[in-house]
């Protein structure tokens, strides 16, 4: 019932999202709105109640399979991917990296420049 | 047992989601034994296996992929709830962000900016056709996410969803190697970069590597997603395409 109620709730969320982008017409994707909503919440309420944490844990511990249909859909875009095949493979093998290099680099920069200097535990002093 | 009760059976199963969800589960299970086996290699990366092998038995079956995803819609469909979930470690988090949050604002949004910049850039460059471009654009944000930014500037949201597979693939596969050259050591810068240029498939990696990296990889995935549905079609208008 526990796990049930999570998800349940979840669903709800998403929901929620997704009526509400298309209401407004914003062009934010329904779930993604559904986190900020679940994440206010949280804040609100000052804690994670237990069937979301169970329901939440259950979905992202295993994300690489909720990837995985998506992924045969390759082969529906055979024709399309051997058509365009050198920009499509090249552009996303080199931004991915550029964008893990970029990223990785300015985050330790700014890290030096705006955090206070305690590293590594991440324990907060409050 | 004969040829038509066979060919019955065969008839009954291809029109039903059933072996389409079972294979997916057990393609998966099957995958991710195999990267146990491993010792965890990222060069096994249970996706790019359990793809290749369901793809090896649609080709050899000659099912279609419309077929096949009768019953693959269903783990597909886990995605929304699972994007809402990431409320969860992203509240739990919360304390050590509030600490870091200037840092990872301006990485975030330099991250978001630079991925769909660079693919769409590199993509022209290479004389990709505009949809090619724009379907790329979102790809280092996650799956429903990418699809439906994907869908309003003019990409093609199922190509989209192959592409974010293959970022979050390449960026599992080589982010720690190069974060390894690049002498990073704290969890915290990795996970950020992780989150922000793989996604969910880099998340689930950077969980291996440490929970703390896991951590604030599934953070910068989270707020990716919301900076990518912002920027990208912004920047999308900006370059005028």
């Amino acid at each position: 019932m526990n796990f049930l109620n999570g998800m349940t709730l979840l669903l709800v969320y998403q929901l929620v999202g997704e009526v509400t982008v298309r209401l407004l017409a914003v062009p934010i994707p329904g779930p993604v709105l559904g986190m900020v909503m679940l994440f206010l919440t949280l804040m609100i309420r000052g804690r994670t109640p237990e069937p979301v944490e169970n329901a939440s844990t259950a979905l992202l511990s295993h994300l690489s399979l909720l990837f995985v249909p998506a992924g045969v859909g390759m082969m529906a875009h055979f024709d399309r991917i051997a058509d365009e095949w050198l920009p499509i493979t090249l552009a996303l093998f080199f931004s991915t990296i550029i964008t893990m290099v970029a990223t990785a680099g300015i985050m330790q920069l700014t890290t030096r420049w705006f955090a206070r200097p305690e590293q590594g535990g991440g324990q907060a002093d409050e | 047992m004969n040829e038509p009760a066979i060919r019955d059976i065969w008839v009954y199963l291809s029109a039903s989601p059933l072996l389409g969800l079972t294979i997916t589960l057990l393609a998966y299970g099957l995958a991710y034994r195999l990267y146990l086996k491993s010792n965890s290699s990222p060069l096994v990366n249970p996706v790019v296996t359990s793809v290749a092998m369901l793809i090896a038995v649609l080709m050899m079956t000659g099912t279609s992929y419309s077929e096949y995803f009768e019953g693959g819609q269903f783990v597909h469909f886990l995605l929304g709830p699972a994007t809402v979930a990431l409320a969860v470690p992203l509240y739990e988090q919360f304390s050590r962000l509030r600490q870091l949050w200037l840092p990872v604002t301006v990485s975030l949004v330099c991250g978001v900016v630079i991925a769909a910049g660079s693919s769409i850039g590199l993509a022209w460059l290479l004389g990709g056709s505009t949809e090619i471009q724009m379907s790329l654009a979102p790809k280092s944000a996650t799956a429903p996410v990418a699809m439906g930014i994907s869908e309003t500037i003019g990409g093609i949201p199922s190509l989209t969803a192959v592409l974010v597979v293959a970022t979050g693939i390449v960026g599992a596969v080589l982010g720690t190697k190069l974060f390894e050259w690049m002498r990073i050591t704290d969890d915290s810068v990795k996970g950020i970069a992780m989150g922000v240029a793989a996604h969910g498939i880099g998340t689930a990696r950077a969980f291996q590597v440490s929970s703390q990296m896991g951590a604030f990889s599934g953070l910068a995935m989270a707020l990716s997603a919301f900076a990518t549905a912002l920027i990208v079609p912004w920047l999308v208008d900006l370059i005028g395409i």
